[in-house]
């Protein structure tokens, strides 16, 4: 197990390269330094000393690639590559394009950002696999159909369109929750209700869809036929039967959705003003800050690694059957 | 009159254009014909399917694009034309809208505007109210005959637009009627589109149906033009993904070996790039380039168009990796198949096998893919636009509108019409692209069949 991990980890160092690669040549070959500038600066004030100090200044005034002017290991190191993608590896994120340091601020704004997230997160899956559960026993039913355009019309609706509606029912008309902001002294729950009410009621519809097509696959096997001959009810079949064969793809599709974590954080942290990780890079990409940009895309790769990683690692723990080696 | 190709208007009938013959040349194959015939039998695909047409031909409306020449000016001899800057669209000619601006906000059907101003009356004293709409409702003489005159004005429109519905159908009842389909579905969808259709432009011309935004303009028009953003952004971008997808995911699936390795490769890191960051950074930087060389486009249209355009790339590049992956375990198990070997021992080409063993039996996976992300990506577009990496606000889009109107709401009393109108056009688009796309998929993909087929 613990070679498979180490052995994965080492897979992951190409993959992070190339994201390196891919953004690095986004940022400073497609758009050179001298262009960042031009648009930090402002057009007005663009005066060729001006670039050249700000390019000084944030420590752009380097060869991208290979530094022929200095000596010895300095060819490769004094270089925009090494100082402002390699140093990622590191953790080693530098400053902001306004000065602020991007480390500081990263580990201040996780808290926030995983307060909202992860709540959404595992409680939408535990209400998702539930939802869909209840609606397998009506299978083939009218019932079952209604629900199922039910599912379809639910995420026909915009992300936007349930932050905006609950917000103006739950906040503005009914004033249960705060209509947004963010405390992190004692009440700080009572800003997270809304925000992950919202992400819950929001994924219901492709969830629990995706999981009732599972399950439905689960229920057509032989194993539940006997179950039921043998005279097990439906709740025992449902839960003891069909949900930990089905836990495999359930898995595999827990990891697709944390891509998706990234995108839900941007948008409920912008809307509920919660200062977590989403609304840092919603700021960044509004003030243009490519460092920002680039710490971040970085960090959510390693996520997205991660992530597959674990569910590996899970899957040894739904299905004794397969191990890892 | 000087007709204005856009780029995005050549694309979009080159698009049209392209599925048809897709579809066209699909049709000689029997079991695809069957598939379709599966999809086309229910109620639920014809109407569906209506709806998305309806939404197609508005944006096939508004993309023939002209600039209206300006008039003369009186006493100044002059031998050349000037156009205005102003791009105007077919569908803004049949609409009629678009020209009628009030001052700021006003609700669906109001007679005065939302926000109270300072007015002088006949004696010059000053004092604060509703003003009326400068363009509304003005050929009322009494504020009480509205409902009235909507009602009137309703009938009249529904009379006429049932008989358009009424020719409409009967044409085609002449042609389909000995068709087993049940074509009447799509008949009713027409006849209701219909009437609306006559409804709105009709009434379009007295009341503002959906009420005005800040800057004034007709809510239910800027929803209508936002149709053909969203219906070229979930085809454009697709399409792009498509040659790039399906070209890498039978590369690796067929060749296999260090092939495999490479797109392997390739098709991991990307997907381990957070999707909504690489988008807005392409994006980002993109608006730089533009910003650096405004001298490239000669209307802030073209300008709004080419960051469209670059959206739809960037969109169609960032988004490729889950369907090569399904390809490419396509291939891999079909190229096992006996015939695939046969080919082999019989020393096809590698471009032939592919050419016509590999392909049309990945073809469904495509198709499935090309109706599931249509509707994705419309709603993408709204979250885009919020972001403020989407399209340009010159352009009118359903994330534009809302992304104007969501600080509305904290109002007293809500202005709601701006956000009803984009989220109700796009969730019509969306609900039947789904419903559609769920269809497809029960008819093409063998793993389903017509066992688990829902609704």
């Amino acid at each position: 197990m613990l070679i498979y991990i180490i052995r994965r980890l080492f897979y992951a160092i190409p993959i992070l390269l190339g994201v390196n690669l891919l953004t690095f040549t986004l940022f400073f070959v497609v758009n050179s330094p001298d262009d960042m500038a031009v648009s930090q600066l402002g057009a007005k004030y663009v005066t060729p000393e001006a670039v050249q100090l700000w390019k000084k200044k944030n420590g752009y005034d380097k060869p991208l690639f290979y530094n022929s002017d200095a000596a010895g290991s300095g060819t490769v190191t004094e270089t925009i590559f090494f100082s402002k993608s390699l140093r990622l590896f590191a953790f080693d994120f530098g400053r902001s394009e306004s000065g602020r340091d991007i480390t500081t601020d990263i580990s201040t704004r996780m808290w926030p950002s995983l307060a909202v997230a992860l709540p959404s997160f595992i409680v939408g899956i535990w209400v998702n696999i539930c939802v869909a559960l209840l609606v397998v026993m009506f299978h083939a039913t009218r019932l079952d159909r209604w629900i199922v355009f039910v599912f379809v019309a639910m995420m026909s609706i915009s992300y936007l369109f349930y932050i905006i509606g609950g917000q103006y029912l739950l906040a503005k008309t009914w004033k249960l929750v705060p209509i947004s902001g963010f405390h992190a002294d004692g009440q700080f729950w009572r800003f997270l209700i809304l925000p992950v009410l919202v992400g819950v009621v929001a994924g219901i519809g492709a969830g629990a869809r995706w999981y009732r097509t599972l399950f439905l696959e689960e229920a057509n096997q032989d194993y539940v036929r006997t179950a039921r001959a043998k005279g097990a009810s439906e709740i025992r079949i449902l839960f003891r039967h069909i949900l930990p064969n089905a836990l495999i793809p359930i898995l595999t599709g827990i990891v697709v959705l944390i891509p998706s974590l990234f995108m839900g954080g941007l948008l409920v942290e912008s809307f509920f003003g919660i200062p977590g990780l989403g609304s840092y890079m919603l700021d960044a990409i509004n003030s243009q800050d490519f460092a920002i940009v680039r710490s971040m895309v970085f960090i959510g790769s390693i996520l997205y690694i991660v992530g597959l990683i674990l569910t590996d690692i899970s899957y040894t723990w739904a299905d004794p059957r397969l191990r890892l080696d | 009159m000087k007709p204005l190709l856009l780029w995005s208007d050549l694309l979009i009938y080159l698009l049209v254009a392209v599925l048809c013959l897709f579809f066209l040349r699909l049709r000689g194959d029997p079991q695809t014909r069957e598939h379709w015939r599966q999809v086309f039998s229910t109620r639920l695909g014809m109407v569906t399917f209506t709806l998305i047409l309806v939404y197609v031909g508005i944006a096939l409306l508004d993309s023939l694009h002209f600039r209206r020449a300006l008039e003369p000016v009186e006493g100044v001899p002059s031998r050349e034309t000037f156009y205005e800057n102003q791009v105007t669209s077919v569908l803004d000619v049949m609409l009629g809208g678009g020209e009628h601006f009030e001052r700021t906000y006003s609700a669906p059907f109001a007679l005065k505007s939302f926000e109270k101003q300072n007015m002088k009356d006949e004696n010059g004293a000053l004092y604060r109210d509703f003003p009326l709409l400068d363009y509304a409702g003005r050929h009322l003489t009494k504020p009480e005959e509205r409902l009235a005159d909507v009602l009137a004005k309703t009938v009249w429109a529904l009379s006429w637009g049932l008989l358009i519905a009424a020719v409409v159908v009967g044409l085609q009842w002449i042609f389909l009627r000995r068709s087993s389909l049940p074509w009447y579905a799509s008949w009713m969808t027409q006849a209701v589109v219909i009437c609306l259709a006559v409804w709105l432009v009709l009434i379009s011309r007295y009341y503002h149906v959906l009420g005005t935004d800040r800057g004034g303009a007709d809510v239910a028009y800027q929803s209508i033009k936002g149709v053909r953003t969203a219906v070229l952004l979930g085809t454009l971008a697709t399409l792009v993904m498509l040659p790039i997808a399906v070209t890498l995911g039978v590369m690796a699936g067929y060749f296999k070996g260090w092939v495999d390795d490479v797109v392997q490769y390739l098709y991991t890191t990307m997907s381990s790039i957070p999707g909504i960051l690489l988008i807005a950074a392409s994006v980002l930087l993109f608006q730089v380039y533009i910003d650096l060389h405004p001298d490239f486009f000669s209307t802030g249209m073209e300008k709004a168009d080419a960051r469209f355009i670059a959206l739809c790339f960037i969109l169609g590049v960032t988004s490729w990796s889950s369907l090569c992956r399904l390809i490419r375990g396509e291939t891999l198990k079909i190229s096992q198949l006996e015939f695939v070997q046969a080919a082999h021992a019989f020393g096809v080409s590698h471009g032939r096998i592919v050419r016509r063993h590999i392909l049309p039996n990945v073809v469904h996976i495509i198709l499935i893919t090309f109706v599931l992300d249509f509707s994705s990506l419309v709603l993408a577009e709204a979250v885009l636009s919020y972001i403020g990496v989407g399209i340009d606000p010159a352009m009118g889009s359903w994330g534009n509108m809302i992304n104007s109107a969501r600080s509305e709401l904290s109002r007293e009393p809500v202005v709601w019409w701006t956000l009803s109108g984009a989220f109700f056009f796009m969730f019509v688009l969306v609900l039947a692209a789904n419903l559609f796309a769920d269809l497809v998929r029960d008819a093409f993909d063998p793993r389903t069949g017509s066992g688990v087929a829902l609704a």
